[in-house]
Parts: C-alpha cells; structure tokens; sequence
C-alpha cells in the first residue's frame, strides 16, 4: 500500500457484554476507503454484535469507535445519514411496492422527493427491479428483495456500506448476482464491509479478512496473504469407509500435517503427489487433492469446522 | 427542533400511508362500532335511566363514547400494530439503521397515535353533530383534545409493548387495565356514583380527564376550569413518552 487512504472505522479494544459473556472481546481494527471487508465466522463469533455498534445501534462496553470520523455511538444518528445498512433479514416494507419502499427510506433521511425522482430509477437500474417498480414486496423473489434491501441502502449514496450476511439462505445463482452487484459497487469506489460465514464468499470478494472467533480477531490480511502465511499450500482431503484403514497404512512422511475433522482426514504439505499415487490400490476411499483455502485456514486457527463450530 | 420534528414526520408519514391504503376498512370499523354501542346504550338505557347529571343520558353517553374511542384508536395501534412493526416486519429496524434515533421512531409513532385518536374522534363527532348531540364551537375543541388523548394512551401502550413476548401479553393489559379504567372514569354512569375511595382512585386514570374535558365541550360550555385537566393529561403525555423511549431502548438497543 502506498499513500495511507483516509480511515473510515477506526476501532480501539471495542468489547462488547451480554450480562456476564464478553461476545466482543477487545477488537482492534482501520478500514480505510475503498477497501472491501469481510468478517469472517461462525455463528456467535461477535459479527453481527460489532456490525451493529459499528452502525451505532449498540452501544460499546468499553473501547473507542470512530466511523468516518463521528464518536460511536454517541453521533450515531448524524453518522448513518452517510452510511448504508443491509440487515441480515429484509425488512423492507411489505405494505408499499418497490418504488414507495424507496421513497419512504428517503424520507426517513431527510431527502427531497426531488432528488428522490433521479435517484430511484438509477437505483431501480442498479438493482434490475426496473420491470417490478411497481410491484409489491410480496410478489418478489428473495433475490429481488436482496437486491432492494442493497438499493434502499444506497438511497443516500452512502460513503461506507455495511452488509450483515448478504447472501445467507439464497440459492447459488442469486448470490453470483448479488455478488457482481455488490463488485461493481466497490469499482465505484465505495467502501464495504460485510460480514459471512462463507469462505467462498469472502475469498471473492473481499480484499481484507478479518477472521473473528468467540469474540476476538484471529487474523486480518488479504485471503491470499491469510493462506500462505497459516497453511501449507496444499490439502488432500479424504473420506470414504476404507478412509481410516488407509491412514493407518502409512508411513509417517516428514513436511506433512494431517487432521481428522468429522469423518475426513486432512492431510497438509507442500507437495503431496505420493500420497495421492498410494491411493490409487484403495477402494471404498474418495479424495480431493486440491490448493489450501480459507477454511483450511480457520480449520487450523480455531481447531474446528467452520459450520459446526 | 425543527430538525427533530422533520425525524419524527417521516416515520408519522410511513404509518400514515399504510394506513390510507386501508383507509376505507378503516373507516368503517371506526364509525360503526361506537355508534353501536351510542345508540344501543343511549337509547335503551336512556329509557330508564332519564337525566344523569343535568344531561339526557344519550347526551351523558355520547362524550363518553367518544372518549373511549379515542382512547381505543391509540391503543390498538401503540399495542398490535406497533408491536408488528417492531417485532413481526422489523420496519423499526429499518429507521434505525437510517439515521433517525429510537426517541425519533418512539416520537412519530406517539404522534401518529395522536392522529388515529384524532380521526376516530373526528367520524363520532360528525355522527354527534348530524344526531344534534355536539351544539356549537365548542365540540370542536374536542379534536386537539382526541389528539392529546391518543398521545397519551398511544405512549402508555407501547410501554406495554415494550414488555410483550408475543400477541397474548396485551389482554392482560386489555382486561386488567383498559376495561377497568372504562368502567371506573366516567363513560357510563358519573364517577360520584362510586364509592369514595374508589372514586379518589378513578380520578388518577387519564380517562377520567378525558371524559371530564370531553363532556362538556360537546354540551357547549368552554370553561377555564378545564385547563387543569388539561394539565394532568399533558404531564401524563410527557411522562409515559419517556419511559416508553426509555424502556424500548432497553429491550432494543441493548
């Protein structure tokens, strides 16, 4: 990185109690402008807790925010005229169609139905819901309300976008589109941050990870920096029902790491083409020999899988 | 302040628009039942019961039922339909995350309360008026008066919502709380005709300020001794609006 971008959210020791349980634990974090976040976890690992004192909507325990230069949360308000917020569930309002849903967040920000009649069809184009202007939420897709949750965020063109598991519980191809929309946002030069719970996701899109468990941050580097510096660079994952026996079979090998997660065997190094070969004479085992990635990552930083944790 | 009061417009706004989508429903609903319940009771009652209080009791009946319908108005809103937008569709969760604050969601919802209680008054007093039961400029005053009503059973009511766990909690509230007050302030019968102590007690309901205010305005007569009344229901107001700011930031910013 060369010239220093200015800071967006600045965080000190931000912790975070539900009664007596540290949910946030002493995070320490900048995001600077442009830079597209992923926090990464699992379920309870404080993500959606520091989104929310991000946005101002909980207060700290103890530690400092700064969000493009306002004291969180005590200007909370002021700060969200210029920030956008995806909840993790819609909550677009079901009583109005696409357009009033639009027109009435507007004005929630103050914003002149003048202006409000450029914007919203620049954003209805954004959002492909040009053909469902008029449509109530009822009669879209899950996909379409995403992409309207996305749209109503952008109302006040935001200078940070704050998105809580964007593309939880949608199928496969809705997120690919929720992905380009969300990357042609951030060419615009918008700062996002958002958080998932799927690698595949966050090793796309997000230039930096911060990889957060039980509260605290585990690591925070580009996913690709995040791989080579934690994992070996290639995994061969195998299972099957002779899986256990073949493991036995084997002569302990030097450079290598293996883990057994569930039912499958995990074996780590730099090249493992003679373990691969020595699987050939088995039957009843299934394998793949593949490149490390993020979750082999959070498998060896946490101990543990990434959906059962 | 003027800045504040544009926050709070904006969510009065959206409330507002749901509900002339549904406007025509609406209206029904408010207009039939207390003219129900007015002309039933006023009459059939009326024709034993003669004058009450210097007044034909049709006449007695009709500012209480117009009390009670305002009253009813902000209470269904502050409890069910306030209870759907924070809880069921999360539109709450929406205006926070804009920037508008818990006491700006609270404040346009309070007032929008205020409106509901306004309209309901508004539809009884044209019926009052065709029915010759609202005499002179006076029963205007009843209008801002509904309003004030409305803000202060709207605020008590989301303090309740603050507490509930689902729909059920709000019959407690209902049964152990609005139906007595009904009873105890005024509506139908004069609250002289209760025991002392009991009555002492009425007198610290908002209803019964409602009705005492509400009555005789309706009969015609302005009186400067009504603005104590008044005042009990402006202190209520302010009071219930925050604890209702205060408890709902408890349950939701916590």
């Amino acid at each position: 990185m060369n010239s220093p971008r200015p800071p967006v959210v600045v965080a000190r020791q931000l912790t975070k109690y539900f009664g007596e349980k540290r949910v946030v634990d002493g995070l320490c974090f900048d995001i600077r402008q442009g830079e597209f976040v992923g926090i990464l976890g699992p379920n309870g690992a404080g993500k959606t807790t520091t989104l929310r004192m991000l946005v101002g909507n909980t207060p700290p325990g103890s530690g400092e925010l700064s969000v493009l230069g306002y004291a969180i949360p005590v200007e909370g308000r002021t700060m969200r005229a210029r920030i956008g917020v995806v909840p993790q569930q819609d909550n677009l309002d079901i009583d109005f169609t696409v357009v009033e849903n639009l027109r009435i967040y507007g004005g929630y920000f103050g914003l002149a139905e003048r202006a409000l009649k450029v914007r919203i069809p620049w954003l209805l184009e954004l959002a492909a819901l040009t053909d469902k202007a008029h449509a109530r939420i009822g009669q879209l897709s899950g996909g379409m309300k995403r992409r309207l949750s996305i749209a109503r965020a952008l109302i006040n063109e935001p200078e940070l976008l704050v998105l809580d598991e964007p593309t939880t519980g949608l199928d496969p191809q809705v997120r690919h589109n929720i992905w380009n929309m969300l990357r042609q946002l951030q060419n615009e030069g918008l700062t996002i941050i958002l958080t998932t719970h799927y690698m595949e996701e966050a090793e796309r899109l997000c230039g930096r990870i911060i990889l957060m468990d039980r509260g605290r941050i585990l690591a925070d580097s580009s996913p690709q920096v995040l791989i080579r510096d934690h994992i070996e660079p290639h995994v061969l994952e195998v299972h099957g029902a002779n899986a256990e026996n073949w493991r036995r079979s084997l002569v302990r090998l030097e450079g290598q790491r293996c883990e057994r997660v569930g039912e499958s065997i995990f074996h780590y190094g730099d090249d493992l083409e003679t373990l691969v070969r020595s699987l050939d004479s088995w039957e009843g085992v299934h394998y793949v020999y593949r490149r490390a990635n993020l979750e082999d990552v959070f498998l060896k930083l946490t101990g543990r899988d990434l959906h059962d944790a | 302040m003027l800045e504040a009061a544009r926050r709070w417009k904006s969510v009065w706004r959206r409330n507002a628009w749901v509900w002339r989508k549904g406007a025509r429903t609406a209206l029904l609903g408010g207009f039939v039942e207390p003219l129900f319940n007015l002309l039933i009771l006023g009459f059939g009652l009326g024709s034993y019961v003669g004058r009450v209080a210097g007044l034909p009791y049709l006449d007695f009946l009709a500012g209480g039922i117009l009390a009670t319908s305002a009253m009813n108005a902000a209470t269904f809103e502050g409890l069910y339909l306030a209870y759907t937008r924070m809880a069921v569709l999360k539109t709450w969760d929406g205006m926070l995350a804009a920037p508008l604050s818990l006491a700006d969601v609270v404040m346009g919802e309070v007032l929008w309360m205020g409106t509901k209680s306004l309209i309901a008054a508004g539809l009884i007093l044209t019926v009052l008026a065709g029915f010759g039961l609202a005499s002179g400029w006076a029963a205007l005053a009843v209008l801002p008066l509904a309003f004030l009503a409305g803000v202060c059973f709207g605020s008590m009511a989301l303090v309740v919502t603050s507490f509930a766990r689902s729909y059920d909690f709000f019959v407690y509230y209902i049964t152990l709380g609005i139906t007595p007050m009904v009873l105890l302030s005024g509506v139908f019968f004069p609250s002289d005709a209760l025991p002392p102590a009991v009555r002492v007690g009425s007198e610290c309901l908002p209803l019964f300020h409602v009705v005492a205010l509400i009555r005789p305005l309706l009969a015609g007569g302005l009186d400067l001794a009504l603005l104590g009344h008044v005042a009990v229901l402006l202190a209520f107001a302010v009071s219930m609006i925050l604890l209702a700011i205060w408890r709902l930031e408890c349950r939701l910013t916590q």
